[in-house]
């Protein structure tokens, strides 16, 4: 069973009912320890990083999340869920994150840009990765974000995404996967990808 | 790069989509559910419910709209129409709704928009702005004590322009309108349109009431002009009738995204064919 973490922020419904259109058994949950007794984890999100983290600090979930990580259950992380994996973000002030990775989460500056960064723009694959089985480069996906994360160590970066700059859209380390956009709202793309997550739990 | 967003609009009453024709692949035409999918066969970029039921009692059927659709079709919504308080916004998240769109209660109450953005994120919160371009003998109302709010006050319509451009073709001065185009308050759009964005709203849904329903195409200068004045997307709404009127809305209006009901309801055009008509004129769309 693939758990996903509630936390109160962003649109879970569409997560568990894009992977039930693909035939993949998830649950939602905001409870430790159903988290640390799934297979898998997914970790969505929209809204600000210090919001997150201090929802996920107040239901005692930071524990189970990283623990789940560190055992090596595959994890995925949707927009907010991919910046948390990071050591801190500039938003409002610094915050701590997760510190799974090493590097910032930072804010598109803007001049001509419109933030937030909203719409469907394409995905360079940077590191081909079992979650992008049978997507081609230069595939849409739908995004809604105004920061986004900077690695320090550029051989996790597995795709980015040109908006003014070439910025990382997507993570992927042994069992973390973790994207910018929403695979939820993706169509058929993103329902692919979620069934390629499936996979990956079922491989296991 | 970023690509410019086609979204079709679908008008529902008391859950059902009106004023359409019976499409040919639909086994219900009324149905907003098989309307969606329909725009999603098509590559829609997003899709806008505009809630038009009247009465109360029938305002809690969109939300089985809203849950039915996201059950199937895995693209941005977008609920506009009867959003009142953070109660509304909620339920309609919490059934699958991506944003809201809040037109009238924001001009009743500016801060509702900073209450909602706070609580929910700048991301799921639309606001339409209906501007209309001033003219001599309109009439306008305020809100009592409106303008009394230091912050509010900016937002004031300048009406001395009317004697310089008396004619409503030359105007380039915007008012904010209620209740479909027929009441006009004393603020002006694009003032409006950026301290909205100020109170954190995450994009605007700009409407032309002097183009809605004409076919004659998008009012451009009242695009470009809210375009550049904020630095939060901007959907075109509000009278297309070709093709060219979308490529116009898009590179000489600068919006990032245009809306369009009629032409894609009554199968004028398709969505694709919207998206391929634009990319031949170099306009970066997803296909």
């Amino acid at each position: 069973m693939i758990a996903i973490v509630d936390y109160g922020m962003g649109n879970l419904r569409s997560v568990e009912k894009g992977f039930l259109k693909v035939g993949v058994n998830a649950k939602i949950t905001n409870r430790p320890e159903v988290i640390e007794k799934a297979d898998a984890i997914v970790l969505p999100g929209v809204g600000a990083f210090k919001d997150c983290m201090r929802e996920l600090t107040s239901l005692e979930l930071t524990d189970a999340i990283v623990g789940a990580i560190k055992k090596g259950k595959p994890y995925l992380g949707i927009c907010l869920g991919l910046q948390v994996l990071f050591s801190e973000s500039e938003e409002f002030g610094k915050c701590r994150g997760l510190d799974i990775f090493r590097g910032k989460v930072v804010r598109f500056s803007s001049g001509n840009l419109k933030i937030p960064h909203m719409g469907w723009n394409e995905l360079t694959i940077q590191k081909q990765n079992p979650l992008l089985n049978g997507i081609k480069d230069k595939t849409y996906f739908y995004f809604v974000h105004s920061f986004y994360v900077a690695p320090e160590d550029s051989s996790i970066i597995a795709a980015t995404t040109d908006y003014g700059l070439n910025f990382t859209s997507m993570v992927w380390e042994d069992n973390i996967f973790a994207v910018q956009f929403h695979p939820e709202k993706s169509q058929a793309a993103g329902l692919r990808l979620l069934e390629n997550f499936g996979r990956i739990v079922k491989s296991r | 790069m970023l690509a410019k967003r086609i979204i079709p609009c679908l008008d529902v009453r008391d859950g059902r989509v009106v004023k359409g024709v019976s499409f040919q692949n639909l086994t219900d035409a009324g149905d907003p559910v098989e309307n969606a999918k329909f725009y999603d066969e098509q590559g829609a970029d997003e899709l806008v419910f505009l809630d038009i039921t009247a009465s109360h009692e029938k305002r809690k059927i969109i939300l089985d709209v809203v849950a039915r659709t996201a059950d199937d079709v895995f693209m941005p919504l977008t609920v506009g129409g009867g959003i009142r308080t953070l109660e509304d916004i909620r339920d309609l998240l919490n059934s699958g709704c991506d944003k809201v769109s809040v037109n009238t209660t924001a001009v009743h109450d500016p801060y509702f928009i900073k209450r909602a953005s706070e609580k929910f994120g700048s991301q799921c919160i639309v606001v339409a702005v209906d501007a209309k371009r001033i003219k001599e003998g309109m009439i306008y109302e305020s809100e009592e004590n409106w303008f009394n709010d230091a912050f509010l006050k900016e937002v004031r319509l300048d009406l001395s322009p009317i004697t310089r451009h008396p004619s409503p073709v030359t105007s380039l001065t915007w008012a904010i309108s209620t209740h479909g185009g027929r009441r006009m308050r004393l603020i002006d759009a694009v003032k409006w349109a950026k301290k909205m964005e100020e109170l954190g709203a995450g994009e605007i849904l700009l409407t032309s009431m002097d183009r809605d329903g004409t076919k004659d195409g998008y009012d451009i200068e009242l695009t470009r002009t809210i375009s550049e004045a904020v630095s939060i997307p901007v959907i075109a709404s509000g009278g297309v009738g070709t093709l060219e009127h979308i490529y116009e809305g898009l590179v000489d209006g600068k919006a990032d995204a245009a809306l369009a009901a009629s032409i894609f309801h009554y199968r004028e055009y398709t969505v694709k064919e919207a998206k391929e008509y634009l990319k031949a004129r170099g306009v970066p769309v997803r296909l």
